[in-house]
């Protein structure tokens, strides 16, 4: 029933001649970086079309920014209006500094029912801000949702517990604004779809006297796919033993596999790898078509960052890892012996 | 008693009492939520927080004047406080709520925050607290506390340096792809990452030493703030089952395996 409405929604819209329930109208914060969307903001904007009604997306950034980006999230299916802001203030988007610029735009009189992004670091330490100055709650890394316009209320589902439970929780008609961040493994990116939005400038709201100033960002390079959206993945435990280790056998098969490489805790910490490579509940949260776990026990804090995946390839030598009570392909053997001899193989 | 003018730094860290990480949780049968008969003990963020505020006495001295710990929760949460005073943390304040009542959300909690520290007479220059708790998962009231307060904020942080002088913190933050360094000026809220240390464990003494420092029992409604949740959470479900354990025996049928899925059709 609640899919029938979404779906009338979808089409052109047509002004209803009664003035109660006002259709669901979400504003999604699309993030972005070297001139290109982030994936994650085009996954939010898929969950924010299943609110079955109008989605108005927002580019902050510098003017510069603003300029390279706004020509692609115009052609951004799903979309039917756009909001951007620009500012030296706003590059890098801190959030005391665009915090005051969203409040402004969902202030008193705002069309703004929902507000979304994806569950990414940067929208993780902004919305939450908004939504307190606004005096509403948030729903963090959402699985699923459904909006049912007639009462105002959003239900979705998100996982705590390091995903060992789902809760499904209701956002009713008493939260008049509504903030959820989503989980992009949930929600396949939408894509442009050729027809263009109009943008709409907005005022820049901003901050006078002392701002936290941002000193330096620090990028990890790397030619391989993004982690969070890759549909391959790699990932490797403390039996890789160190960082040149690590790299010497799991490059190899992420080359043969046109794959992203990712780490457990146990090898971030232990300095074998990057941080931002870390899967997992306090890392990122992955669901490619394939992840290969080699020398990862699996533990539960792990498991919570791929367990969606759908295909699990694990090498472990301990047959007793919980690692192998979720692979799909289980392979009880010294990673050293097996991987070079998986290269070779793939090769053929 | 130092002659100085200056006002030395109170650091306030808020801790809560969760289920052990190492515990695999289970959901109640009536889909209410999860059986809490469990082994709990200090969300792991919340160690790393306690560590990081009695690290900068450590380094800071005397400019650092008070370390002060606060949780809101039932009455078993006292003890999340003694093993923060255990690790150094000079007092503490219990926001007690009964042990029916349902979780506090994060704008609850942070609303009760605000209220505790404008009640500090000494003020509070910086609150270090976990960037998540590991059962909810929220990751929201650092920065509902914050946007509250309308003070800056660093999340997710690594490394934290603190200039007393300067009233100033420089903060390495965990971003995506990477890591980004800011400065704030203090009063400042940091929620911190794994990285950024290592928590101690409580020597025996200093858990002995702990059961003399003053805790203080607030209620809500001391605080004159109402923790009555505003989403409500209608169900708590098992996530749906993997069907995992497919063992082969050598790599030429894990290979087998890998092209049937058709992983290796285009090599």
């Amino acid at each position: 029933m609640l899919r029938n409405r979404s779906l009338a929604a979808l089409k052109p819209v047509v002004f209803r001649t009664y003035a109660t329930a006002v259709g669901p109208h979400a504003l999604v914060f699309l993030e972005h970086r070297g001139g290109v969307i982030d994936s994650g903001s085009l996954s939010a904007l898929a969950a924010a079309e299943k609110l079955g009604g109008q989605v108005t997306g927002l580019v902050v950034g510098s003017a510069d920014e603003v300029t390279a980006v706004l020509p692609k999230a115009q052609k951004l299916k799903g979309l039917t209006g756009l909001l951007h802001a620009s500012s030296p203030q706003y590059a890098p988007a801190l959030p005391e500094t665009v915090s005051p610029l969203l409040e402004k735009i969902l202030s008193d009189g705002s069309p703004f029912t929902h507000v979304v992004s994806a569950h990414s670091a940067s929208a993780k330490a902004l919305l939450p801000r908004v939504a307190a100055k606004l005096d509403v709650p948030a729903v963090s890394d959402i699985t699923s949702l459904e909006h049912d316009a007639s009462s105002n209320s959003t239900t979705f589902t998100r996982p705590i517990y390091a995903g060992n439970a789902i809760a499904t929780v209701v956002a009713g008609s008493s939260i008049p604004l509504k903030f959820f961040t989503v989980r992009s493994t949930a929600f396949k990116a939408v894509a442009a779809d050729g027809s263009e939005v109009e943008a709409k400038s907005v005022e820049p709201a901003e901050v006078s006297g002392p701002v936290t100033e941002h000193v330096r960002t620090e990028l990890t390079k790397s030619d391989r796919p993004e982690l969070g959206s890759a549909s391959r993945i790699v990932s490797g435990g403390r039996a890789l033993k160190d960082a040149q280790t690590f790299n010497a056998t799991l490059e190899p098969l992420a080359d043969a596999l046109g794959a992203a490489i990712g780490a457990s805790r146990a090898a971030v910490d232990a300095g074998y790898a990057d941080n931002s490579l870390q899967v997992g509940q306090t890392g990122k949260v992955v669901a490619p078509e394939l992840y290969v776990a080699l020398g990862i026990s699996g533990a539960i804090q792990h498991l919570a960052g791929m367990k969606d995946s759908k295909l699990i390839v694990a090498v472990n030598k301990d047959p007793d890892a919980p690692i192998f009570q979720v692979a799909d392909v289980g392979l009880v053997a010294d990673l050293f012996e097996v991987v070079p001899e998986l290269v070779e193989k793939i090769k053929q | 008693m130092r002659p100085t003018p200056a006002r030395l730094l109170n650091i306030l860290v808020p801790v809560k009492r969760t289920i052990d990480y190492a515990v695999k949780i289970r959901v109640n049968p009536d889909q209410k939520g999860v059986d809490l008969n469990v082994k709990h003990s200090m969300n792991p963020f919340d160690e790393i927080a306690v560590e990081e505020a009695v690290r900068l006495r450590e380094k800071l001295k005397d400019e650092i004047k008070s370390i002060k710990v606060v949780t809101i929760g039932p009455p078993k949460s006292i003890e999340t406080l003694r093993t923060a005073l255990a690790m150094g943390a000079d007092s503490a304040i219990h926001v007690e709520i009964p042990d029916s009542a349902p979780a506090p959300e994060p704008l609850g909690v942070a609303k009760a925050l605000r209220a505790l520290i404008e009640k500090q007479k000494d003020g509070v220059d910086l609150v270090i607290m976990g960037k998540q708790a590991i059962d909810d998962d929220a990751g929201q009231t650092g920065q509902m506390l914050a946007g509250l307060m309308n003070w800056p904020q660093a999340t997710f942080a690594s490394k934290l340096v603190v200039d007393p002088a300067t009233k100033e913190a420089n903060v390495t933050q965990e971003i995506d792809g990477g890591l980004q360094e800011v400065k704030a000026k203090l009063p400042l809220i940091v929620t911190t990452d794994l990285r950024l240390n290592e928590p101690r464990y409580a020597s025996l003494p200093n858990i002995m030493k702990a059961k003399k420092k003053p805790i203080e029992k607030v209620s809500p409604a001391d605080l004159g703030i109402d923790l009555t949740p505003r989403l409500e959470t209608i169900k708590v479900a098992e996530p749906p089952k993997r069907q995992g354990g497919g063992k082969v025996e050598s790599v030429d049928e894990l290979v087998a395996k890998l092209k049937e899925a058709g992983f290796l059709s285009k090599s």
